[in-house]
């Protein structure tokens, strides 16, 4: 049963180790709220998956990128899905696996962001943020036991260094950092392919966004779990970059015009 | 076990309240005012760490003032229960106005029935649509719906009169930051320039995120103008 936080409860301890932490705060107040909860006994359940999400870091940042289907069983049950959000405004997470799981983990990952920079008033670095993002997979783990695996990739500016980073985890919450690019989700393997035959570390920006797109055309080529570009419905990979200003999403019509030229260079 | 004379419930009530006015009345003041983008907090606060204004949620922030350990942690409380809100219902679920009755049903529990009443004065503003929300709460849990600005602290009746003659919602951020420094250093017997001032709010203007600090430098800027 879901509660309302009283202010009372809410009220901080001193020296309370939980801290600034809004997944804490639901485990110890409203244990019901939180996703892990549903995972007791029983057989793996249908669900929904996400698929192919990438992350590729360049000279003045990180791009972040993903297809926009879902499948259940060989069911397209979704084709305009989001997998990139932006988790606060100098980095991004990008979700694989278990589609409902993953987008609460995005969604619960953000209000952890968004309240320890509330309360503390400054945001976490972004090492911080990457290792509570591990944390917090490993706390899935039960679930991703039941079938319900979530992968999550982490992007972002480091403010601290200048620099853009990308993170990687597994399933037991294992977090390594990855310098050149990453790629997660059933077309991964695909991806990363892909991605390793076009990278060289003098890239620009609009060439990382080129190669992204070429990246998650050979996964959908490939896997058929990951979508390509609908052109009939207007449905184009979600690209987003952070870099020293920020982050922010690619406008549809740019994505439209270089997915048509990766398009038809691949014609000739 | 001694025996403890009879004070009657009236004057119970009295001693408490003049005990918390007494603690807040020594503090300085902040001022609340709409703006044409939204609702600006200017504060005396000479420190740029411990502040007296913050943000609460996507359209919501907080403002207050006497006994920093208290108010501080009814800041925290407000960020807390309006983050669980928006996380289990919906973001526009979160407002002001339940923000504001839970402090002052909090407040005034504390004022009946704890040891020793909250030494503090609490806003709680909103912007909406085209609107602005201002709620005002008192250490005895007393909340008042402010018409569109409002002074808290030390000399706050003074400058509420000096508001009410100045004051104009259609102003822009610079306009309004001048009026509220020219109540607020009307009466306080100091200067005030930038690095006194507090200076943060609520602009509608900004996207999902509407609260705002101004950092020292962009002050000065604005009062010089």
């Amino acid at each position: 049963m879901s509660r309302d936080l009283s202010l009372h409860q809410a009220l901080p301890e001193p020296f309370d180790l939980a801290g600034p932490s809004f997944s804490r705060l639901l485990e110890r107040h409203l244990p019901d709220a939180l996703p892990e909860a549903l995972a007791r006994g029983g057989e793996a359940i249908p669900h929904v998956e996400g698929t192919t999400v990438i992350a590729v870091a360049y000279d003045d940042g990180v791009i972040v990128a993903g297809d926009r289907r879902a499948t259940a069983g060989n069911v397209i049950s979704k084709r305009d899905m989001r997998k990139v959000f932006e988790a606060d405004s100098t980095s991004a997470i990008a979700i694989s696996g278990a589609a409902g799981p993953a987008m609460e983990l995005a969604k619960i990952f953000a209000t952890e962001l968004e309240h320890y920079e509330k309360v503390e008033n400054g945001p976490l670095s972004l090492e911080g943020k990457a290792n509570k993002l591990g944390q917090m997979v490993r706390a899935n783990l039960p679930m991703a036991l039941q079938g319900l695996v979530v992968v999550p990739l982490f992007a972002g500016y480091d403010m601290l260094a200048d620099t853009g980073r990308i993170y990687e985890f597994d399933v037991a919450g294992g977090r390594y950092e990855e310098q050149r690019f990453a790629a997660q989700g059933s077309g991964g393997r695909d991806a990363r392919g892909s991605l390793k035959a076009r990278y060289r570390p003098d890239l620009g920006r609009d060439a990382v966004v080129d190669m992204c797109l070429e990246a998650l055309w050979d996964a959908a080529d490939e896997d058929a779990a990951t979508g390509g570009p609908d052109v009939v419905r207007g449905i184009y990979p979600l690209v987003s970059m952070i870099d020293a200003e920020g982050y922010r999403e690619l406008p549809e019509d740019e994505l439209r015009e270089r997915m048509d030229r990766v398009v038809s260079a691949r014609q000739q | 076990m001694g025996m403890m004379p009879y004070v009657s419930p009236e004057q119970l009530m009295k001693d408490r309240a003049e005990f918390a006015q007494k603690g807040i009345s020594r503090g300085r003041s902040v001022v609340a005012l709409s703006y044409r983008d939204g609702m600006l907090f200017v504060a005396a606060n000479p420190s740029t760490s411990l502040h007296k204004v913050s943000e609460i949620y996507d359209h919501v922030a907080f403002a207050a003032v006497g006994r920093y350990n208290e108010f501080e942690q009814l800041r925290v409380a407000g960020i807390r229960m309006a983050d669980v809100k928006g996380y289990q219902y919906a973001r526009a679920d979160v407002t002001g106005r339940s923000l504001a009755n839970a402090y002052a049903s909090f407040l005034g529990a504390g004022f009946t029935e704890g040891s020793k009443p909250f030494e503090v004065e609490l806003l709680v503003a909103e912007v909406n649509g085209a609107g602005v929300e201002l709620y005002h709460v008192r250490y005895d849990g007393f909340i008042i719906d402010e018409d569109r600005h409002v002074a808290i602290g030390g000399s706050a009746e003074a400058i509420n009169n000096q508001l009410a003659e100045h004051h104009d919602p259609d102003a822009d951020l610079d306009a309004a930051l001048r009026t509220a420094r020219d109540a607020l250093a009307a009466n306080e017997d100091r200067e005030l320039g930038a690095s006194q001032l507090e200076v943060a709010g609520l602009d509608r203007t900004r996207g999902r995120r509407t609260f705002f600090r101004l950092p020292s430098e962009r002050v000065s800027a604005a009062l010089e103008g």
